[in-house]
C-alpha cells in the first residue's frame, strides 16, 4: 500500500478529483495548505510598498491505494492538475504499512 | 345645551383673537427695540441651510470616514485603535473649540498673530451673523462648521503614527496641537492674521488643514520612528473595502469642507463644488494610470488614494478656479503625489498611512497651482493668479506653504517631544506586536 500525496493549484482540485474517481479510487482526504517551491511566492504592492508573499496557497489531496494502482493515480493527477506554468505542485509517494477501517475493523488493502 | 355650547364656541374664539392680538403687539413693540439698521447683516435661510448640512457633511467625513478609510488600511489587530483616534479627537477637538480654541482662531485679533479670548465659551457668539465670517449665517452656524474643519485636521495625522501610538499620548498631542498650531495656524490665514492679510489665497484649508496635518506627520513619522516589524512583515491594509467606504464618505463630505467654506448657498459654493468633484476624479485617473504603468496592474487603493489626493489638493484652490483648472489640479495632484509615496519607500521613514504623500504634498501642489491659476472671474473676492496676470500671486502662496509647513513641523516636533516626556509616546514592543485594539482597548474587531 501507498500514500500518495499530491500538492495542486486549488482551482485544479475539481479536475483532479474527477480523475481520480475515474480511474477507480474511492475515497481522499484534502486540505488547504501553504507553502513553495522554486517558484517563491509572489509580490503584492500597496501604494508603493512591496510586500513578497513566501506562502502561497495550496491544496493538498492524499490518497492511499493499492501498489499496483500508484502509476496511475501519479499519471492522473499530473494530467488533470497540469497548467505549464509554474506553481503546479508535486507528488510525492511513500509506504504505507497498516490500514483499518474503523467501521468494521477490517485491515490492509481490503480497508483502503 | 345648544344655547350653552354655541356660547362656548363663540367665546373661545374671541379670546383667542385678543391673546394673538396682545401676543402681536407685544412682540412688534419688542421687535422694534431690537430691530437692526438698515444696513446690517440679515440671515439668509438658504445660505444658513447650506452651511448646516456641509457642518454635517464635514461631520461625516471624520466620523465615519476618515475612521473607515484609516481603519481598513492598518492591520486587523489595530483596526479599532485606529478608528478611536478619529472619533476621540472629533470630541476633544470639538471641547476645546467652544471653550477657546474658536476664539483663538477667529476672535478678535491680536497683532495678526492670534485671536484673542473674548469670544471663549462661545460669549456674544450667537445667531447674530459677523459679517466677516459670513453676511447672512448666525455667527455659531460658522463657528460649527470651523469646529468640523478643526477636529478632521488632527484626525488626519492619525494616519502618521498608526499602530504604535500609546493612546493617552494620542489624546494629549491631539489637544495641544489643536490649541498651539491649528488655532494660530486657522487665525493667520483666515482669522484676519498676518498671512490673509499677505494677500494669501487658501479657500478651505490648502495649508490651514493639508500642509499643516501633513507637516505633523512627517515630524509624527520622524519621532515615533518606525514600526516594529516594518520592510520585514506583512503589514498591507487589511480590508481594503472598508477603505472604499471610507473613501466614498470623504468625497461625499468633501463637498460640504470646500462647498460649505463659500459661507452661504451661492454661485463661488457651487464652483467650489464643482472642482471637487473633477479634480477628484481626475486624480483618481491619474493615480491608476500612473501607478498602472509604473507597477503593472490599477489598484483599488490606488484609485481611493488618488481621488483624497485630488480632494486634498484642490481644497486650497476650490472657488478659485473654473473646472478646466480643476482638471490641472487634479492631474497635478494625482501624479505627484503618487510619486510622493513611492518617494517615501526609498527614504525610509515610516509614515503608515501617507499623510506627508497625500496631504503635505496634495496641499503644497494645490497652495502653489491656486497661485497659478486662480481668477477673478470665478470669485470677485478672490483674487488673480500668474496667468490671470498677476504675478507676485505665486510668490505669495510659496510663502504660505513654507510658513504653515515650517511652523506645523517644527510646533508638532517639540509637541512631541514634550508628550514623549511626561508620558511617553509609544506603546511597548509586545503591547504593538499584541496590536493597539487589545493591548490599549482591551477589546477586538473581529472574533
Amino acid at each position: 500500500m501507498k500514500l500518495v500525496e499530491a500538492i495542486i493549484k486549488p482551482f485544479k482540485l475539481d479536475e483532479v478529483k474527477d480523475a481520480l474517481l475515474e480511474i477507480g479510487v474511492q475515497g481522499m482526504t484534502v486540505t488547504e495548505v501553504k507553502g513553495f517551491g522554486r517558484q517563491k511566492g509572489h509580490k503584492e504592492t500597496y501604494r508603493g510598498t512591496e510586500y513578497t508573499i513566501e506562502f502561497v496557497p495550496k491544496v493538498k489531496i492524499e490518497v492511499a491505494v493499492t501498489d499496483s494502482l500508484v502509476p496511475r493515480v501519479i499519471e492522473a493527477i499530473t494530467r488533470s492538475a497540469k497548467t505549464g506554468s509554474i506553481g503546479d505542485g508535486k507528488i510525492f509517494v511513500r509506504d504505507l504499512s497498516a490500514a483499518v477501517r474503523i467501521r468494521t475493523g477490517e485491515s490492509g488493502e481490503s480497508a483502503l | 345645551m345648544t344655547q350653552s355650547k354655541g356660547c362656548r364656541g363663540l367665546v373661545l374664539p374671541t379670546m383667542a383673537w385678543a391673546v394673538a392680538g396682545v401676543l402681536f403687539w407685544a412682540s412688534s413693540a419688542w421687535a422694534q427695540g431690537m430691530l437692526p439698521l438698515p444696513d446690517a447683516p440679515k440671515i439668509e435661510s438658504g445660505d444658513t441651510a447650506w452651511v448646516l448640512i456641509s457642518t454635517a457633511l464635514v461631520l461625516a467625513m471624520v466620523v465615519p470616514g476618515l475612521a473607515l478609510f484609516y481603519g481598513g488600511q492598518v492591520r486587523s489587530k489595530n483596526v479599532l485603535g485606529t478608528m478611536m483616534h478619529s472619533i476621540v479627537i472629533l470630541c476633544l477637538v470639538s471641547v476645546i473649540w467652544v471653550l477657546f480654541g474658536y476664539s483663538l482662531a477667529f476672535g478678535p485679533d491680536k497683532g495678526g498673530v492670534v485671536g484673542g479670548l473674548d469670544w471663549a465659551g462661545l460669549s456674544g457668539v450667537g445667531v447674530e451673523p459677523y459679517p466677516k465670517y459670513g453676511a447672512t449665517i448666525p455667527h455659531e452656524a460658522f463657528m460649527l462648521f470651523q469646529l468640523m474643519l478643526a477636529a478632521f485636521t488632527p484626525a488626519l495625522i492619525a494616519g502618521a503614527f498608526a499602530e504604535r501610538i500609546r493612546f493617552s499620548a494620542l489624546l494629549l498631542f491631539a489637544a495641544l496641537w489643536s490649541i498651539f498650531i491649528y488655532s494660530p495656524l486657522a487665525h493667520w490665514v483666515w482669522g484676519g492674521g498676518w498671512l490673509g492679510k499677505m494677500g494669501v489665497l487658501d479657500f478651505a484649508g490648502g495649508s490651514v488643514v493639508h500642509i499643516s496635518s501633513g507637516a505633523a506627520g512627517l515630524a509624527c513619522a520622524l519621532v515615533l520612528g518606525h514600526r516594529c516589524g516594518y520592510r520585514t512583515d506583512y503589514m498591507a491594509p487589511h480590508n481594503l473595502s472598508l477603505t472604499l467606504l471610507g473613501t466614498g464618505l470623504l468625497w461625499l463630505g468633501w463637498f460640504g469642507f470646500n462647498g460649505g467654506s463659500a459661507r452661504g448657498a451661492n454661485a463661488v459654493a457651487i464652483g467650489a463644488v464643482v472642482a471637487t468633484h473633477i479634480a477628484a476624479a481626475t486624480a483618481a485617473l491619474t493615480w491608476m494610470v500612473v501607478e498602472w504603468m509604473h507597477r503593472g496592474k490599477p489598484t483599488l487603493l490606488g484609485l481611493a488614494s488618488g481621488a483624497v489626493a485630488g480632494m486634498a489638493t484642490m481644497t486650497a484652490g476650490a472657488g478659485y478656479v473654473s473646472p478646466m483648472g480643476a482638471i490641472l489640479f487634479g492631474l497635478a495632484g494625482g501624479a505627484l503625489c503618487y510619486s510622493a509615496v513611492v518617494w517615501k519607500g526609498k527614504i525610509g521613514y515610516d509614515d503608515a498611512l501617507d499623510v506627508v504623500g497625500i496631504h503635505a504634498v496634495g496641499g503644497i501642489v494645490g497652495m502653489l497651482a491656486t497661485g497659478l491659476l486662480a481668477s477673478k472671474g470665478v470669485n470677485a473676492a478672490g483674487g488673480d493668479g500668474l496667468f490671470f496676470g498677476n504675478p507676485s500671486q505665486l510668490g505669495t502662496q510659496a510663502q504660505a506653504v513654507f510658513v504653515t509647513g515650517l511652523f506645523s513641523f517644527v510646533g508638532s516636533y517639540l509637541i512631541l517631544k514634550v508628550v514623549d516626556g511626561l508620558i511617553g509616546l509609544r506603546v511597548s514592543p509586545e503591547e504593538e506586536t499584541t496590536g493597539l485594539d487589545l493591548s490599549q482597548h482591551n477589546e477586538r474587531a473581529y472574533s
